[in-house]
């Protein structure tokens, strides 16, 4: 039987291939071929199998926002329905040429001569394959005991199905969440995410699920940082489960009729590794690698799509349309180009965008590890620095920038460009608060850290990265990083960065990796190279507490020292049968030394006040880390000696430790700036209330009356700016920022969700409307009119404010205020004082004699 | 605690400015005699009066300077504690000035005034040092709001139970409750004054019986039902009245807490009511004192 031959053979009638498709039946159209040249194969009964399955109205998303739609098939944020609709009708327009129920078991031959093997035996014949085939392989699942039970499915059809019941769904992605909120409507649901945050869904999804958590009517709970252990069935005769949750808190068990797992899907791996294609590693999330016009290492094979990396719609859509034109040898540049174009612009490089980002990859060890649009995603999304030596070089990359920030300003939301320093300039100064993360594409940068009056100096080259402590940690900048002569730095935002180590291994293990050996540099050898410590840093262990779990305990004989990663330590001894609190040890301290330094018995218990990772150092490993370095093992100890100190203090005054405790209790541990009142100066004028509203539009961010008091310490309700703050967690504009000095504050991109008001523990944040305005000061003060001074709690919103609708309203700390914080500049008897951390021991203990 | 006091902000620099200015009063006007006595009109009279002037004008500035919120002008608690002071000072420097020279005129008047305003300010001081700490011991971590949250509850349970006994201690209880006074007028802020009222039964013998009387810190309406308790035959009406009693006594703990916290509270801030319309009047008794003296030179 003579075989049908075709030119492209397109598998996987998904958004990559009905878009490839669509494109091949144009040029069909435009050289008026007799027929189709194209053939697009589809195992299932309709285009598009995975949104089919969407539930029924579900919101389908256009995301990446920054990016424009490049295909023959319409596409636009809308419906489920609406979307198939377009999809269906733009096949038919299009004159695509498909075939449904013809399922690929099989591809084998070379470029231009490749068979196509189906299900029903049948062969067909193509020059060039476009594997589009997606992942809907095999759902992930549970991996724990009873994740085969009748009703723990890994999909949901239509939630409408289920009635009054209560259900877990597992997952964080937009899958599990939109499920949980359709099953929510009639049903009790419990959402499990592993993670502290929503951070691998998309914008859109975040909002809704976060309000429906939120919103006291809706049956929809959460659990974060928490996985299923095991699934039993219930009584006999009971239609229900027990599943049994690993939460912070400990085991939880929850009865519930039904379990929905969404964790994604296993790419059908064998199937692709049939056809030829190689892998890079054997990781289950590893994708395919393919060059940049999306070959395969099988000349002639290409793949597109989510089975390439590329989970978004519009994303996949344009590659459909991109991958025909390359086959057809038109090699066009992709729809995200002009925005890499802006992002390079200042480079001294006369290269072509896909050249660059070719390059940086193959030069940096990190940026492989993504495919490369992933890598184009990271690009777009951070800020590319460049810097030059002073002088003629530098004013002309600095005109040139000038130029087309200029031309940029133009369009309504100006994409990000390079940003161009000097040579010497400070990419951060110790102290400052800030999560981005660095990475040297070229050059050098220079890391100074200062330690007892000695700077230490590390040189950093291509490939090399830095800023992961505060990434990870949420503790401000401990080095100053030094732009070099000509180097090139990528600086990348907290949120991508948790994004895509969330989804790589790789790059969260390396980042990790490098944590931890310039922490063992930070706290015992800054003399020693990271080539030094690489052995030693394989054999330290990493260690995760859950809050209130036991580090070590007082009385048993230790080996090691920790050092505290992140979150905070309660540090108590036993007297007299009671807990005396002596130490509340934070992130980039170390406890235990002295179990090092002669004494094996623990003094002390050591418990997770929160949520803690620690870095744990044997015998053999410290010893290896201070051995010759003399000057530091005399620093360590004399830090002992003052730890022993500030402990045996707090120890022999329990009531400092009382003190200690109840700012504990109210969660100053993690507070990087409190608001402290003295009860006994304060007279209750209200002037710090007055002057918060007075210096932040009419508004006060800070209730003195309220807010807990024990033993003359008064934590009136006022931000804390947290070390790793909780408000801004999900902030769907990103407007709530951090200053280099650390204070939090929100500014004027805030939507108005209330996210940040759900969020934060401390019940800080307000949804205000914009107060109207007041009569000055000497008008009140000698005609009497207005209300005076502070917030006008009667006031109505202006028109133009109630339109504006509520926006987040809480404390900057007067990040812009010259004289500091008002409410501290405007107590009449100094008993308001902002403190940090560092001064919590100075506060609880009477030092005066 | 880590913070610090007006008194001792800077470590009391300005009590040493305060001494200084003083000293220099002293000095000058030590140097005056010959001619001329003592007298606000030599010359060093009259730079002693200037100063006085000067400063006066400047200690009712921190009225203005404590509700400029943006200044950069210095702390508000620095400003308070110059203020304290150097209004101290004053004392000094406007006696000097006066030279002792007392009279029934608009002059003595000024003196007068700002006599009254510096000693008020002292009574401020005394309350600025004291009654915070005693204002929180009152509260003992909890707030105002907290002790009528409380009190409110046990009124709800006194009427509750009352509804379940014999009329009359029923009209005992409820009238006690309802006719209990806190705050009123500032002579009862101040002092502390008590005009709780409560109906006693008719038929108890006494001639108030059915009228209002005193109810006194809450303790007449506590003997009353103490009283009555041995005297009860019925189990169901001593358990009533001895569960009565002790939301009465607690009651009258929390109103003892409520009532000096309405003191206390009023005490810090009363004397602001006599320090600033007397600064005020001193203004203008002030420029009345400086007009006169150039006109009748």
């Amino acid at each position: 039987m003579p075989m049908d031959s075709y030119r492209i053979a397109i598998i996987g009638a998904g958004p990559a291939g009905m878009s490839a498709a669509a494109r091949a039946a144009r040029l069909d159209a435009e050289t008026g071929a007799a027929s189709p040249t194209h053939i697009l194969l589809e195992g299932f009964s309709l285009p598009a199998k995975t949104i089919q399955r969407y539930q029924k109205g579900k919101h389908v998303m256009a995301e990446p926002g920054f990016l424009d739609l490049r295909s023959d098939i319409e596409f636009e944020a809308g419906s489920r329905e609406h979307i198939l609709d377009k999809w269906q009708s733009g096949l038919q327009a299009n004159g695509v040429n498909i075939r449904f129920g013809a399922e690929v078991t099989r591809i084998s031959g070379s470029k231009g001569n490749f068979v196509v093997e189906l299900s029903s035996g049948e062969s067909l014949g193509a020059e060039f394959v476009v594997l589009s085939i997606g992942l809907e392989g095999n759902p992930r699942k549970l991996g724990v005991e009873g994740q085969d039970l009748p009703n723990v499915q890994y999909q949901l059809d239509d939630p409408k199905e289920y009635d009054s019941e209560r259900i877990i769904v597992v997952g964080a992605g937009d899958a599990a969440i939109e499920n949980a909120l359709a099953l929510a409507e009639q049903n009790e649901v419990w959402i499990l995410n592993r993670r502290d945050e929503f951070s691998r869904a998309k914008e859109g999804n975040l909002n809704a699920i976060l309000a429906a958590i939120s919103d006291p009517n809706q049956k929809l709970h959460c659990y974060y940082s928490t996985s299923v252990k095991s699934v039993v069935p219930g009584a006999q005769g009971s239609t229900a489960m027990v599943a049994t949750l690993d939460t912070p808190e400990g085991e939880v068990a929850l009865e519930c009729e039904r379990i929905i797992a969404r964790l994604g899907a296993i790419p059908p791996r064998r199937f692709v590794e049939s056809c030829g294609i190689e892998f890079p590693n054997e990781k289950r999330d590893a994708k395919p690698e393919l060059s940049r016009y999306y070959e395969s290492n099988v000349p002639g094979l290409y793949v597109i799509g989510s089975l390439a990396g590329y989970p978004l719609i519009k994303q996949a859509m344009n590659q459909g349309y991109d991958v025909v034109e390359f086959i057809g040898g038109n090699f066009i540049q992709p729809a995200d180009h002009p925005l890499l174009e802006y992002q390079f612009n200042g480079l001294p490089y006369e290269r072509e965008v896909d050249d660059l980002i070719e390059r940086f990859q193959s030069l940096i060890p990190m940026f492989r590890e993504l495919n490369s649009l992933a890598f184009r995603e990271l690009v777009i999304e951070s800020n590319v620095i460049v810097s030059f030596p002073d002088g003629p070089e530098y004013a002309e990359a600095n005109k040139k920038a000038e130029s087309l920030a200029a031309r940029l300003s133009q369009m309504a939301k100006p994409p990000r460009m390079t940003r161009v320093i000097r040579e010497g300039d400070v990419i951060y100064e110790p102290g400052e608060f800030g999560t981005s993360f660095y990475t040297i594409v070229d050059g050098e940068v220079t890391l100074e850290r200062e330690s007892d009056g000695v700077t230490h100096t590390t040189t950093l080259s291509r490939g090399e990265f830095f800023g992961e402590m505060s990434l990870l940690s949420g503790r401000p900048r401990l080095e100053r990083a030094i732009a070099g002569a000509s180097c090139i730095v990528v600086e990348s935002p907290r949120r991508t960065m948790v994004k895509l180590m969330n989804s790589n291994d790789t790059v969260r293990e390396g980042i990790e990796w490098i944590f931890v050996v310039r922490e063992l540099q930070n706290q015992f050898a800054p003399n020693a190279s990271v080539a030094d410590l690489r052995d030693i840093s394989g054999r330290v262990q990493i260690h995760n507490y859950k809050a209130g779990e036991t580090i070590f305990t007082e009385g048993e004989r230790g080996d090691s020292l920790h050092v505290i990663r992140s979150g905070g330590v309660a540090l108590s001894r036993n007297i007299d049968g009671e807990d005396i609190l002596v130490a509340q040890v934070r992130g980039g301290k170390r406890i235990g030394e002295m179990a090092l330094m002669g004494d094996p018995t623990r003094r002390e218990t050591a418990r997770a006040s929160v949520a803690v990772e620690t870095i744990e150092v044997s015998r053999a490993e410290f010893i290896e880390l201070v051995r010759d370095d003399r000057d530091q093992i005399r620093k360590l100890q004399d830090a002992v000696s003052q730890q022993v100190t500030d402990n045996a203090r707090m120890a022999v005054r329990p009531e400092s430790g009382s003190v200690m405790d109840f700012l504990m209790d109210e969660g100053l541990g993690e507070a990087t700036n409190v608001l402290i009142i003295n009860e006994a100066l304060c007279v209750g004028c209200d002037n710090c209330e007055k002057a918060c509203a007075e210096t932040h539009g009419g508004i006060s961010r800070l209730d003195r009356d309220a807010g807990p008091t024990y033993a003359n310490v008064h934590i009136p309700t006022s931000c804390r700016h947290c070390e790793q703050p909780h408000c801004m967690k999900d902030c769907p504009p990103n407007a709530i920022r951090r200053a280099e000095t650390g204070e939090v504050y929100i500014n004027a991109d805030c939507i108005g969700c209330g996210n940040c008001e759900q969020n934060c523990p401390y019940d800080v944040i307000q949804m205000k409307y914009d107060a109207p305005p007041k009569p000055g000061l000497l008008r009140w003060l000698l005609f009497g009119a207005g209300n005076g001074p502070g917030e006008d709690q009667g006031a109505s919103p202006t028109e133009a404010a109630a339109k504006k609708g509520k926006k987040a309203t809480k404390c900057d700390a007067c990040v812009d205020q010259k004289a500091g914080p008002a409410c501290v500049n405007a107590c009449p008897t100094g008993a308001a004082m902002r403190i940090g951390p560092s001064q919590y021991i100075d506060l609880v203990e009477e030092r005066r004699r | 605690m880590i913070h610090t006091g007006i008194l001792r902000y800077a470590k009391a620099r300005f009590l040493w400015w305060a001494v200084g200015l003083t000293a220099f009063s002293v000095l000058l006007y030590s140097t005056q005699g010959g001619l001329q006595p003592a007298n606000g009109g030599t010359w060093q009279g009259y730079v002693l009066g200037t100063i006085g002037a000067l400063l006066i004008v400047w200690l009712s500035m921190l009225g203005i300077r404590k509700r400029s919120y943006s200044s950069n002008a210095g702390s508000v608690p620095g400003w308070t504690s110059a203020h304290v002071y150097l209004g101290t000072a004053l004392l000094a420097v406007a006696t000097l000035h006066s030279a002792g020279q007392l009279g029934w005129n608009v002059h003595s008047l000024s003196y007068v005034l700002m006599f009254v305003v510096i000693i008020s300010g002292f009574y401020g001081i005394y309350t600025y040092v004291n009654y915070p700490q005693a204002i929180t011991e009152n509260r003992s971590g909890s707030s105002r709001a907290a002790l009528f949250a409380e009190l409110f509850e046990l009124d709800r349970r006194g009427r509750e139970l009352a509804a379940k006994g014999p009329d009359d201690i029923n009209i005992v209880v409820r009238s006690a409750i309802e006719r209990t006074a806190i705050g009123g007028g500032v002579y009862a802020q101040l002092l502390g004054t008590d005009r709780s009222l409560f109906v006693r039964p008719s038929g108890s013998g006494d001639s108030a019986a059915g009228k209002p009387v005193s109810n006194r810190d809450q303790q007449p309406v506590i003997d009353l039902i103490a009283g009555r308790l041995p005297r009860t035959s019925k189990v169901a009406e001593t358990e009533l009245l001895e569960e009565l009693l002790e939301i009465f006594c607690r009651r009258q703990a929390v109103l003892r807490r409520i009532a000096r916290d309405i003191r206390l509270r009023g005490r810090i801030r009363f004397w602001l009511l006599l320090h600033i319309p007397l600064t005020v009047a001193l203004i203008f008794a002030l420029i009345v004192h400086i007009v006169t003296t150039f006109i009748y030179w």
